[in-house]
């Protein structure tokens, strides 16, 4: 068994997560900046604390499945897993190069334990209920769970709504899903591109039972994880409410950094703001 | 063979049949249908193994995502519709869920080109080869028959990575047995000739044979069941074409991407021949009986003959 982390080094491992994110996105030049950081703090709820798994059996069929829609975030996944001990760290430099397991967007081919190959968006709830579809054929939908990550501007696929249905329809409670509530998209706010409010009025209506969370708060995130886990009624949406560049002063909350990286200087100036925080 | 009095089944009862008779022995299978349960001929499966049937509704991309998840968890998903929705409307969830991460994922269609009749333009779907065969990964098959629906049927669970088998709403000769050999990516040469090769898959291969039986004495025509289309069976193509020097290749499907154009594509860069590729031209039709159809577009068996004698005058 690992040792768990306290909620003190649980922040801390964030912290490390998003500087190890910041030294990858700067080597690679090309990727996304905010969502990776604004996700840091689940990531690490879930491989420090929530999920059940074992990074030295990758494949064991008990396992939590983590589905990530929106795979562009997928730096934030790489770091975390590196820190958990699926990939050896020496491929941190190496995101989006040739030749490298760390595809631009998620690959199975290159790194199994990623459950699904991902990227365009509105596809990974879809597969999730497969996923737990599959559980409850074996019925095995008591003994591990399916956690499916999404982007808030993939709301906007139709095949998200056409999942949300089957899920209601079909009673997947081994199934919550995460929403990265950040309110920016590549052209700009959500709210402007195409409005998603009422989202939680939205998922209700579908048949889901809905969490609003604070995603930067640690001991929030793993009690709310820790509820959705226990509801057996309906599959559970959690819609995360987080900054995106969350721990940066200059790319919090600033859209533009949805598919930027930092150049040198810039991830210096980050570097410096996330140890000092830490 | 039975080419004399062959009876008239459907291809897509074949899938069915097919399913369900697989179903028994394969208990990882599942079956996924988006509201189109009895004309797709999932109802076989389903009324034997309801437990195994999953309903989506009007929803094709939820089909082939849900699909995918069950193929990436171990199990072997049937995914069955009208081939215009089942392969059109998702195709980039395809491609990214399941050709690209090489997903044990089976689709089995109903209502492939013109023989879908009445139904119009909107769902005679003349172009599910090109969009599945131009993927990596995929292997396609348009079986010839009925009998030949269901062997493929069986054929395609122990595939690897997706699978596309093309069925057909009209029933069309039964001319195979139980006794015909089906391997799939092994082309079946029905009857062996010197003059012209002739291609094809589905139900036009019966039309094949009954010109070639038609026309014997005076043009000896190789006539080629090409039921897998990828991969191709490019041995089996080179040597009847460096026997008769010269292709004619029909099917009910746009000729734009189709199987044509994969014979083409493998003959041009090794052994080019005179060629002429039949099909639907490019184009939309209409509503209409599929006797009706396929005499105005020249895929009934007089038709294909005509552009065939045509196609022979050519110096």
């Amino acid at each position: 068994m690992r040792k768990e982390l306290s909620i003190k080094e649980l922040e801390k491992k964030a912290s490390e997560i998003r500087q190890d994110i910041i030294r990858m996105l700067e080597a690679s030049g090309s990727g996304h900046s905010g969502g990776p950081l604004g996700m840091a703090d689940i990531f690490t709820a879930l491989y420090f604390r929530v999920l059940k798994h074992d990074p030295k059996r990758p494949k064991w069929s008990e396992r939590d499945r983590l589905i990530l829609s929106n795979g562009h975030i997928v730096p934030v996944r790489y770091v975390a897993m590196m820190h958990a001990g699926y990939i050896d760290k020496k491929h941190l430099l190496t995101l989006r190069k040739i030749g490298s397991i760390l595809e631009g967007h998620p690959s199975v081919h290159k790194i199994p334990a990623l459950e699904t190959s991902s990227g365009p968006l509105g596809e990974g709830l879809s597969q999730a209920c497969g996923f737990a579809m599959s559980a409850k054929l074996d019925g095995k939908d008591r003994d591990y769970h399916i956690w499916c990550l999404m982007s808030d501007g993939e709301q906007q696929e139709g095949m998200t709504w056409e999942a949300a249905m089957f899920a209601a329809k079909y009673r997947l409670s081994n199934l919550t899903a995460i929403i990265d509530r950040n309110n920016i998209q590549i052209d700009g706010n959500t709210e402007d591109i195409m409005p998603l409010d009422p989202l939680r009025e939205k998922y209700e209506a579908f048949g889901w039972h809905v969490i609003d969370m604070n995603a930067h708060d640690m001991e929030e995130i793993i009690s709310t994880l820790e509820e959705a886990k226990a509801i057996t009624e309906k599959p559970v949406c959690i819609i995360a409410h987080t900054v995106p560049g969350k721990g940066v002063s200059f790319m919090e909350y600033d859209y533009k950094w949805h598919g930027a990286t930092p150049n040198k200087e810039q991830a210096k100036k980050a570097l410096g703001e996330l140890q000092h925080e830490s | 063979m039975n080419l004399d009095n062959a009876e008239i089944k459907k291809i897509r009862d074949g899938l069915g049949q097919g399913m369900a008779e697989l179903g028994a022995e394969k208990k990882d299978m599942v079956v996924l249908v988006a509201d189109t349960m009895e004309s797709s001929r999932a109802h076989f499966f389903a009324e034997k193994f309801p437990a195994r049937t999953i309903q989506v509704g009007v929803a094709e991309q939820n089909l082939a995502g849900v699909a995918a998840g069950l193929a990436y968890e171990g199990k072997v998903p049937y995914v069955v519709t009208y081939a215009a929705f089942l392969l059109g409307r998702p195709w980039e969830p395809i491609r990214t869920m399941i050709a690209y991460p090489e997903n044990h994922v089976v689709f089995v269609s109903s209502h492939a080109g013109l023989a879908t009749g009445q139904d119009g333009p909107t769902h005679q779907m003349t172009e599910d080869i090109s969009i599945t065969r131009c993927l990596p990964n995929f292997t396609v098959i348009a079986p010839a028959d009925y009998e030949q629906a269901r062997k493929a049927v069986k054929a395609s669970y122990d595939l690897k990575g997706p699978v596309y088998l093309r069925g057909v709403r009209e029933g069309t000769p039964n001319f195979t047995t139980e006794k015909t050999p089906f391997e799939v990516g092994k082309a079946q040469v029905l009857r062996e000739g010197t003059d012209v090769t002739a291609i094809a898959h589905g139900y036009m291969v019966y039309w094949l044979l009954q010109i070639a039986e038609e026309l014997k004495g005076k043009i000896s025509i190789e006539v080629i069941n090409l039921h897998t289309i990828k991969p191709l069976d490019e041995k089996t193509i080179l040597k009847s074409a460096k026997k008769t020097g010269r292709v004619f290749c029909a099917e009910d499907h746009n000729i734009v991407g189709g199987m044509g154009s994969a014979v083409a594509e493998f003959l041009s860069q090794n052994h080019p021949v005179p060629m002429k590729l039949h099909g639907v031209y490019d184009q939309f039709t209409e509503s209409g009986t599929p006797k009706d159809l396929w005499k105005k577009y020249k895929l009934d068996k007089e038709g294909t003959q005509e552009i065939l004698l045509k196609f022979l005058k050519k110096k």
